[in-house]
């Protein structure tokens, strides 16, 4: 996938005027966005023999933009999202909450959705997670359990494709190993690991959707180092690979095609109407409909939906469309080490500790601990932000770059009422849509949590004889780009937007694939449930078709 | 530490920019493959205002290095857009250079170079490809050269990291120690 047209101003979507952005006939399913979820959801229909069409609001990109979009990553005059071409009238909000929240830098949009430019961790929630309500006394119940799951998050390591191991004492159980072995760890997290052997911390690898050696015709990783935003080489799974596998099953993408509404009457959906960039708008009829727009453009669209039938938005006779958006708050502790700590020559993590995890309870959250491998300044980082140049760059390279140390964690948010995804009516969007509001309100318990795991980072410093610049607390916390919670998943319709079966409980053709539909948000990434909840979404819609 | 052409291709890699199948005069395609040659383009000025801008901005300790710029731009110049936004700053650098020091800016001395640099605004400004003069000078001609530099083997050897962000070393050097 190596791109190689250069320089980072070239990189553009894949700009074809002639194509054909009309509806499909006869479709037998219509999947709304092209992220994971979606791609998932497209391939496992389309393997079936089913008509399938994906509707994505953002463009297509071209494999051969990705060195330049590196470049872009690289250097300091392109914004975040700049990387994969964010556009601000589209890409419109409003955060009304305490906490601004930057939603632009927290997603993609175009086929691939924000797989473009994650992380690429990959954990399953603990068992206790799905039972929040029951073992820890706080938040609800999944109406679904690990075991339920358990087939589905197997079938989902091999379709992300998954480096990591059996070494981690806290995970579920399992029945496989991990598709590819795991990364070795970094020489940091050997240095890390002598401090948390004398505190009794169990380090362990971490699972992620990078490939550690060649998989699924996608090279091993090459270490470009910057994963997030983009990877060059391929190796980080991102949804192009299930979108592009789906059209190759058949199925139809239409980009740049962000849907307005979902016409309905009281029992389903007749059809998706989306804009195209020639200002059109067309109708695109399924028999099922898929929403796979992640955590704040599914309730958008929703509520964007509304009716006679459903005065405050599509699916959302129970009113909580929207309502118990959940992140995962970031806690940290940064310094320097008197010794060299080697960072910043690969972007991913290789070891993690999940020992707290399973403490939780009413007072204190879930959180896992990150040992970082990319903490403090880069070299090329410096050299383009500086006053100085020659020599006396040199000698500030040499002088900052290569002690730095940093431990970071992960700490649920539990669903509250006063956290919420909503229209902002006195703001629209370059279509004349009222924007989604993001009002994210972390609470007291992980605030508390927050400061624990900070305590605990300290700690580790502490015995590591790492002297600590700043931390990252209760008060400065910042979240960590997933968006969940907003349709949230029940058996009772009166509290909940769809079942166990994915449906939204009140249209009887109308899924949903999505973190949006996690009951609560346990701490771990969300990415491999929502591929697992896709794949299981898929069984649903294929039994009902 | 001598810059070599492997540097310069290793550079190349990490930011994109041809084939270097040889050392040939730029091709100046459109950004989409195609297009036709950069007539009016003066590659050679840009060849030699950068390698006298890299002699200011790079460490004394490195040689070799206006082979390795000229590879570099080598491949950086087949895009065409790139190149005719690279032109312009070009010029405007040396037209500063001759309204300030009476010459165009490869012929002055290092520190009058450096002055040069400096009194464009190009140290402090932000880099913007479309910005003030200060700003596309930080951006086509001193950031990238820096990111040529440290994004390639000697450069970042220099830095004391054997694989830098952006440059696809492997799988080993984050496992090694510094003695390693």
């Amino acid at each position: 996938m190596s791109g190689s047209r250069p320089p980072a101003e070239s990189a553009r979507p894949v700009t074809d005027g002639d194509a054909d952005r009309t509806p499909v006939d006869d479709a037998d399913v219509c999947v709304i966005g092209a992220g994971p979820a979606g791609g998932i959801v497209a391939d496992r229909l389309a393997e079936a023999g089913r008509e399938v069409v994906i509707l994505e609001a953002g463009p297509r990109f071209d494999p051969a933009d990705r060195l330049a979009r590196q470049e872009r990553a690289l250097r300091p005059s392109y914004d975040r999202p700049d990387v994969w071409d964010g556009d601000p009238e589209r890409d419109a909000y409003s955060a009304s909450g305490d906490r601004h929240y930057p939603l632009n830098r927290a997603r993609v949009k175009g086929v691939g959705g924000s797989t473009l430019h994650w992380q690429g961790m990959v954990m399953r929630l603990h068992e206790a997670d799905f039972n929040s309500r029951s073992v820890r006394g706080v938040g609800v119940d999944w109406p679904i359990d690990y075991a339920d799951l358990r087939p589905y998050y197997a079938e989902a390591e091999r379709e992300l494709g998954v480096a990591g191991a059996a070494d981690n004492p806290f995970a579920p159980p399992r029945e496989d190993p991990h598709p590819m072995p795991a990364f070795p760890p970094s020489y940091s997290d050997g240095l890390f690991a002598e401090a948390c052997d004398e505190l009794e911390i169990a380090m362990h690898s971490v699972p992620n959707a990078r490939n550690s050696e060649g998989y699924d015709g996608r090279s091993a990783c090459v270490g470009y180092g910057t994963c997030r935003p983009v990877c060059p080489s391929g190796a980080k799974y991102d949804a192009t690979v299930h979108v592009e596998r789906a059209e190759g099953k058949g199925a139809t993408v239409i980009d740049r095609a962000p849907v307005q509404r979902l016409e309905h009457d009281a029992e389903s959906i007749s059809a998706a109407v989306y804009a195209t960039p020639d200002d059109e708008t067309h109708r695109q009829e399924a028999d099922a409909f898929v929403v796979a727009c992640g955590g704040v453009e599914t309730p958008r669209l929703l509520l964007l939906s509304d009716s006679s039938h459903y005065p405050d938005g599509l699916a959302n006779s129970s009113g909580r469309v929207g309502q118990f958006f959940m992140e995962h708050s970031f806690a940290g502790t940064f310094g320097v080490l008197d010794e060299p700590t080697r960072q910043n020559h690969v972007g991913f993590h290789t070891s993690e500790s999940h020992q707290f995890y399973d403490d939780a309870d009413a007072e204190y959250a879930p959180f896992k601990l990150e040992f970082f491998n990319f903490a403090g300044p880069s070299p090329v980082g410096m050299a383009l932000t500086g006053d100085d140049w020659g020599d006396d760059l040199l000698e500030r390279i040499r002088g900052d770059y290569g002690t730095h140390i940093a431990l970071g964690a992960l700490i649920e948010q539990l669903p509250r009422e006063d956290s919420y995804v909503g229209l902002d009516p006195d703001r629209t969007d370059d279509r004349g849509n009222p924007v989604p509001d993001v009002h994210w309100t972390v609470g007291d318990r992980a605030e508390r949590t927050i400061e624990r795991a900070t305590e605990i980072q300290a700690a580790v410093f502490e015995e590591l004889g790492a002297e600590i610049h700043w931390q990252e607390g209760p008060g400065n916390t910042v979240p960590t780009n997933h968006h969940m919670g907003t349709t949230r998943m029940g058996t009772d319709p009166t509290e909940s937007v769809v079942g166990p079966d994915l449906r939204t409980h009140d249209l009887e053709n109308c899924w949903i694939a999505s973190s949006s539909v996690f009951p609560t948000a346990g701490a771990m990434n969300p990415t491999l449930t929502i591929a697992a909840l896709a794949l299981k979404a898929a069984d649903h819609v294929l039994k009902n078709l | 530490m001598e810059l070599t052409r492997r540097d310069a291709v290793a550079a190349l890699a990490a930011l994109g920019g041809g084939t270097l199948a040889g050392c040939a005069a730029p091709t100046g395609s459109g950004p989409d493959g195609s297009g036709d040659r950069a007539a009016d383009i003066d590659t050679e000025r840009i060849r030699r205002t950068l390698v006298a801008t890299a002699e200011t901005v790079y460490p004394s300790a490195v040689t070799g290095v206006e082979p390795f710029v000229e590879t570099f731009l080598d491949g950086r110049l087949e895009t065409r857009s790139h190149a005719a936004k690279l032109d312009a700053v070009v010029a405007e650098l040396n037209e500063a250079a001759r309204g300030w020091y009476g010459d165009g800016f490869p012929a002055l001395s290092p520190d009058d170079r450096d002055r040069c640099l400096r009194e464009i605004g190009a140290d402090t400004a932000a880099a913007d490809p479309d910005g003030t003069a200060a700003e596309r000078t930080r951006y086509y001609v001193v950031n990238e050269l820096l990111l040529a530099l440290y994004t390639s083997p000697t450069g970042s050897e220099l830095a004391g990291i054997e694989n830098p962000i952006g440059h696809p070393g492997g799988l080993e050097s984050y496992q090694r120690g510094p003695s390693a």
